[in-house]
């Protein structure tokens, strides 16, 4: 029920349908087999297909969880759980995205007859991407601004019923859609994105979520006693998904790429034997190799991020906020550049792929397109890292005086990272942690150093940072490649049992480190801590490294464990028999059903025949 | 609301004059008005309408294709166009088609590769399209190394003809366009044998179809190789593969301008320099130089446009958001794109001299300028495709959220765009290549004088010593300061690498080992010209009220970007220092604030009509959100309330009766 291969050549309406069918087909199985909810978790992410249920149990189920009151909670959650119901999550509007305070969605409270009234009043206040809204979801967790009395009370969700639970029609007031054709074949395509349109529709005033904030009956706005920074857990949970999520993507995409590298062969041919493996190309483990590490990389950060979200929720249970304002950026940053680099990554390995990757039995064209607004969703990647840079100007701002904490402790020692220079000699002086940790502490620190000195210049902080936005880019991705680097490496100081596998990591970890070193030398120059030697050995120790990954690449991509129908790639493919099941998969396109073309007798042969002019087109 | 302009204001703040700039852009007031014709022509013919590509099947997309290009020979003939007007009615119709391979490769190949006689017979029969041809050069298993092609062209004397055969499956031919379902010819690439002895690789013409009822000949297996990137893209080509079972044909159809094979089955070389390929490959290469450029325009036009209309965040006192236009982190992703635009323009341009240089260069037999021309046209293509890949996906994310809708525009300019970097020379490999050329320059250094975009090299000694002497942000606005950073860089990488090399004692291991270095100082020494050749534009005399200050300006952000962006390899060659460097990031800084004004008028300057922008974010006159909801509709998924499928696959789980359901 789960084949995949026909994807790309269904048509919309289809496509729909066979996600449908599986995603029923999905929740069949884990009813009869009595899945638990992380095994459910999984076998939706194996299906590797999106789909309504991602909505309803990655974000409507925990919102309510989150934002609904306990009788809220006790209505909705068992009707949720039992699918009873299938919600979607509707906040980003047509004209709106990152910025949730420029919603424009209104909910007026009608003290009257006790209820809301969703409303959009413009066409830019139409509700625009939320998966799943456009042909399946029955309710929406719809985000409004809260109007009582004449007066904006912030933004706040409200759980609207969109369709009849009898017939499936949208009910009265409600325009609901699908917003079209998204970039891939299959890829978010099997998805109904959806549009969304109130004409004063009524809903009662407990269906406002409302844990943090109340509307009474009488019209009356409270606050209850819970911490608002609650929102900052689920916050935090969210990204450390999306970090996991990174690693999974960024390692198909290498696993089929290493796999078909040692496979295809290219130039090099001597006395007319087969020509070289084009793995064995240092242009090749250059472009290659350095993704693996990143794979590897951001598995590990993505663990110490589940770590993270413990810790923060303990914080908050016992109200300790402290570490807060340090998380939040750790996770916005992290979740920056995981997904940027698996983005860039993922494309990199179809070229390293040649031109076969062009094809979508590749699987990574299709791989491509449904992971890239993974760089939009959830913080757009240079808002994100523009808040990661608010925090660290005010963190560097505020040393005198405030003990930086967590990922940002380093800072506390800025007066040396600012004086210190690199101390390494050798290519070999590069292979060890402490010189690591110590380069990257240094760029990241005099980066952000000099931000602060820059910004001092302006009258107006607000336009210092507007004005040298881009460089405060640079400082923040400086300090989240500190973050992945220093994580890796701490994971190294674990016992990690099983023959080589620790000797084989910690290669990795000096490859993803020392590739990023070059790839910003310019920064470890500039900030004075390198000299252009010292960054020119790390070079040649770059170049060692890669000879000692190569024979054991495809034993580090087959680590990851996947199968060939979740790879769903013929060049990726574990026995690595590509070229006879590429020549096979070809004949399955629809154009192979006639050797002599649709459309051919029309407009080609009276082109042949030279009766154009006469024929009818 | 048709007749809005959203944009007005921003048009009215432009500080040149617009309609000079598409001059200036299209190259020539002639080449304008040919670009202008055609586009419009296109864009106001309903069969050429694009907008439910997406939409449609393969077999359905394929055949609308089809029609297409049926109509626009029709018009062709029709207006009697010339083949420079029929070349822009083909690329304004945008669509991948059998008809690109016909007049871009196959008649130019029967052209340069085809005796005399041989010219005379095929190349009127596919003029007028009466057979149709396609260039079947790669394979299965093979790619860039054209040596290593397995089929094979054996003589038989007997028959006096070429048995043609796949001998492997990974010799089977692969991706040529056209091949699987409509051409009725091809140029066959494989290994001739005589008498058992290999003679290199050279190209044979091929029929595989009959002229009659177009079924595949005997011995000949046709088919298409599936589905491409993207929707529309490529996949309204039909990339064939083709396998031979001992297909004969006549001696006379190898193509036998620079070898030929007797009828006693001799082989012979004619007295033709086998340079003459060269011109041909600098022309090609051109026109991709030339395509980057458009590309690249059409992603920066949509986003710089959406840039304008879209707001986010900075509302003060309820009053509307900040255009994203104005933000600095926007500016710096898309302005150095905008530059880009045209300096892949202007490099086209340039390269279209060279074409004639060489041309006439070899009509003399004056080859000495052929390695330097073979490295630059190399390292261009490389350089320009890789930067316009990449830019099109940076503009589909400087879109936000709504890039990612087909309708934006972008999805589909990417998918079509990247075989680019990987067809007519893989970019890595030709990288390789420039390196090669670099290598052997500098250590000829002593006794040869470097030519063209080399010459520079021959200053090497003292590009390696003198240091850069800029000491305030606007002495970074002087082109001769610009340009010696970026020859003093290419430089010292290449005579760093060639001390490296040195060290190894195989050179071939040495350059294997040490490749990756090498493509970048490669990429130092493209980008060189490129800098180069839009400082050299800028020298000559363009009209209009302020034209060339706005280019000026665009060529100062293009290579200041680079020299931040590259700052590693401008500190560590030790030509720069942290100060100098930082300078001239804030030279940048304020270069974005004057192409800010001007921004709409430069994308507006590359003429590119709705039809063929294609794009709901990039329409010129902004009205985005109706035409977006509008387009939305449109979508099958639409044409009813309840979706096929919910009755069967949704009702039942909300029904709590799935188990008893049939899935």
């Amino acid at each position: 029920a789960f084949e995949k291969f026909t994807r790309p050549m269904m048509g919309r309406k289809e496509l729909l349908k066979n996600t449908l069918r599986k995603a029923a087909h999905g929740w069949k199985l884990i009813v009869d087999h009595r899945l638990t909810e992380e095994e459910a978790k999984w076998l939706r992410l194996y299906i590797d297909e999106p789909a309504y249920t991602d909505l309803h149990w990655g974000m409507f189920i925990p919102a309510i969880e989150g934002q609904g009151t306990e009788e809220q909670k006790k209505k909705w959650l068992p009707l949720a759980q039992k699918m009873q119901i299938i919600g979607c999550y509707a906040q980003t509007e047509l004209g709106h995205g990152s910025n949730v305070q420029g919603l424009e969605t209104t909910a007026t409270f009608d003290p009257k007859t006790d209820e809301f009234v969703v409303h959009s009043p413009t066409l830019t206040s139409s509700k625009w991407w939320p998966g799943g809204l456009g042909k399946v979801s029955t309710h929406a967790l719809v985000y409004a601004r809260l109007i009582v009395g004449g007066e904006f009370h912030g933004v706040h969700g409200f759980i609207v019923q969109l369709r009849s639970l009898d017939d499936h029609s949208p009910l009265p007031g409600i325009t609901v859609g699908d917003i079209g054709m998204k970039f891939g074949n299959g890829a978010y395509n099997t998805m109904d994105n959806g549009v969304l349109r109130f004409d004063h529709v009524r809903i009662p005033r407990n269906q406002m979520l409302m844990r943090v904030t109340q509307v009474t009956k009488e019209g009356k706005i409270m606050q209850s006693n819970v911490p608002r920074q609650l929102i900052y857990g689920t916050m935090v949970y969210v990204r450390q998904t999306i970090v996991a999520d990174a690693s999974k993507a960024l390692s198909r995409a290498v696993c089929i790429a290493t796999r078909y590298s040692a496979v295809r062969r290219q130039f090099g041919s001597r006395d007319g034997g087969p020509e070289t493996q084009v793995i064995d190309y240092k242009t090749q483990q250059s472009r290659l190799f350095p993704l693996l590490a990143s794979a590897y990389a951001f598995r590990f950060v993505g663990e110490w991020l589940k770590w993270l979200y413990m810790d923060v929720k303990e914080r908050l249970a016992a109200n300790d906020f402290s570490t807060l304002p340090e998380a939040h950026a750790c996770t916005a940053g992290l979740k920056s550049i995981t997904t940027t680099a698996t983005a860039d990554g993922i494309e990199e390995c179809r070229k390293l792929c040649g031109g076969h990757g062009y094809l979508v039995s590749s699987g990574l064209p299709e791989l491509f397109a449904v992971y890239i607004p993974a760089c939009t969703y959830e913080g757009d990647n240079v808002v994100l890292l523009l808040q990661v840079a608010r925090f660290l100007v005010k963190t560097v701002s505020e040393l005198g005086y405030k003990k930086p904490v967590g990922t940002t402790a380093y800072m506390g020692r800025v007066a040396s990272l600012m004086q210190n220079n690199c101390a390494v000699q050798t290519a070999e002086g590069w292979l060890n942690p402490g010189a690591i940790v110590e380069a990257f502490e240094s760029r990241a620190a005099r980066m952000a150093v000099q931000c602060g000195k820059k910004l001092a210049k302006f009258e107006n902080p607000e336009e210092g940072f507007a004005e040298l936005s881009a460089d405060l880019v640079e400082a923040s991705i400086a300090h989240c490649q500190l973050i992945v680097v220093s994580k890796f490496i701490e994971k190294l100081k674990q016992d990690i049992p099983g023959k080589g596998v620790k000797q084989m990591l910690e290669v990795l970890c000096y490859v993803y480190a020392l590739f990023l070193l070059h790839k910003h030398q310019g920064d470890f120059l500039a900030t004075g801590y390198l000299t252009p030697e010292q960054a020119s050995l790390a070079n040649d120790q770059l170049r060692t490294l890669y000879s000692k990954v190569r024979p054991n690449a495809i034993t580090l991509v087959d680590s990851f464990n996947y199968t060939d129908h979740y790879l769903g790639s013929i060049l990726g493919r574990y026995d690595g028999n590509v070229y006879p099941k590429l020549y096979e998969a070809a004949w399955k396109d629809p154009l192979n059903d006639s050797d002599v073309v649709d459309g051919f007798h029309e407009f080609v042969q009276p082109i042949l025949k030279q009766k154009l002019r006469t024929s009818k087109l | 609301m048709e007749g809005v302009d959203y944009l007005r204001d921003e048009r009215s703040k432009a500080q040149f004059d617009v309609e000079t700039m598409k001059v200036a852009w299209a190259g020539s007031p002639e080449a304008f008005l040919v670009c202008d014709r055609m586009a419009k022509l296109v864009a106001n013919d309903p069969v050429f309408e694009k907008f439910s590509k997406p939409m449609l099947g393969r077999k359905e997309l394929f055949k609308n294709t089809l029609r297409k290009t049926a109509h626009a020979w029709k018009l062709v003939n029709d207006l009697h166009l010339t083949e420079e007007e029929a070349k822009w009615l083909r690329h304004y119709i945008d669509e991948p088609s059998y008809t690109d391979l016909q007049w871009e490769m196959f008649v130019p190949a029967l052209e340069g590769q085809g005796t005399e006689e041989q010219k005379k017979k095929w190349v009127p029969l596919a003029k007028t399209m009466q057979i149709i041809g396609t260039y079947a050069q790669t394979e299965l298993g093979h790619g860039s190394n054209v040596q290593g092609l397995e089929t094979t062209a054996t003589f038989d004397r007997q028959s006096d003809e070429f048995v043609i055969h796949s001998p492997t499956l990974t010799s089977s031919k692969w991706w040529p366009g056209g091949l699987a379902k409509v051409t009725t010819h091809a140029i066959v690439y494989a290994r001739l044998i005589i008498d058992g002895h290999f003679y290199g690789v050279h190209g044979f013409i091929v029929q595989l179809r009959s002229l009659e009822d177009h079924s595949p000949l005997p011995g000949i297996t046709l088919g298409d190789i599936g589905m491409k990137f993207g929707h529309g893209t490529y996949n309204t080509m039909d990339n064939g593969v083709a396998r031979f079972d001992r297909v004969r044909i006549p001696r006379d159809q190898m193509l036998m301008r620079v070898s030929q094979v007797t009828k006693e089955g001799k082989y012979m070389k004619s007295n033709v320099p086998r340079q003459l390929g060269y011109a041909t490959m600098v022309s090609v290469r051109q026109t991709i130089v030339s395509d980057a450029s458009k590309a690249l325009s059409r992603a920066v036009c949509i986003a710089t446009r959406y840039s304008a209309i879209r707001r986010q965040f900075g509302s003060r006192d309820g009053g509307p958001e900040t255009q994203v236009l104005d933000y600095k982190t926007q500016q710096s992703r898309l302005f150095p794109l905008v530059a880009s635009a045209f300096a892949f323009r202007f490099a086209s341009d340039w390269l279209k001299l060279l074409y004639t240089d060489v041309k006439q260069r070899l009509e003399v037999n004056d080859f000495s300028t052929l390695p330097e021309v073979h490295a630059c046209t190399a390292g261009f293509k490389s350089l320009t495709t890789a930067a316009t890949a990449e830019g099109i996906e940076e503009c589909r994310k400087l879109c936000g959220g709504h890039g990612y809708l087909i309708s934006s525009g972008l999805p589909e300019l990417f998918a079509f765009y990247v075989p680019a970097c990987t067809y007519e020379g893989e970019n890595v490999v030709m990288l390789l290549q420039v390196a090669r050329f670099l290598v052997k320059t500098v250590s000829d250094l002593g006794n040869k004088q470097p030519v063209g975009t080399a010459a520079y090299l021959g200053r090497a000694s003292l590009l390696v010593q003198k240091n850069c002497v800029v000491q305030t942000a606007e002495d970074w606005l002087n082109p001769i300061a610009i340009l010696e950073a970026f020859e003093a860089r290419a430089a010292r990488m290449a005579v760093g690498c060639c001390q490296r090399l040195a060290e190894f004692k195989s050179p071939e291991e040495g350059f294997a080992e040490l490749s990756s270095d090498l493509a970048e100082a490669s990429l130092a020494h493209c980008q060189v010209i490129v800098v180069s050749t839009f400082i050299r534009r800028l020298q000559q005399d363009i009209p209009g009220r302020g034209v060339k200050q706005a280019l000026e300006v665009l060529c100062n952000v293009y290579a200041l970007f680079l020299l931040h962006k590259h700052q590693g390899d401008f500190l560590a060659t030790g030509y720069l220092t942290p100060k100098q460097a930082s300078l001239a990031n804030d030279q940048l800084r304020t270069l974005y604030s004057k192409v800010r004004p001007n921004a709409i008028a430069l994308v507006d300057s590359f003429n590119h009509t709705d039809h063929y922008l294609s794009s709901v974010l990039g329409r010129y006159d902004g009205n985005v959100y109706p035409k977006l909801y509008e387009a939305a509709l449109k979508d099958p998924l639409n044409d009813s309330d309840i979706a096929d499928g919910i009755h069967q696959y949704v009702q039942p789980i909300l029904k709590q009766k799935l188990h008893s359901s049939k899935l």
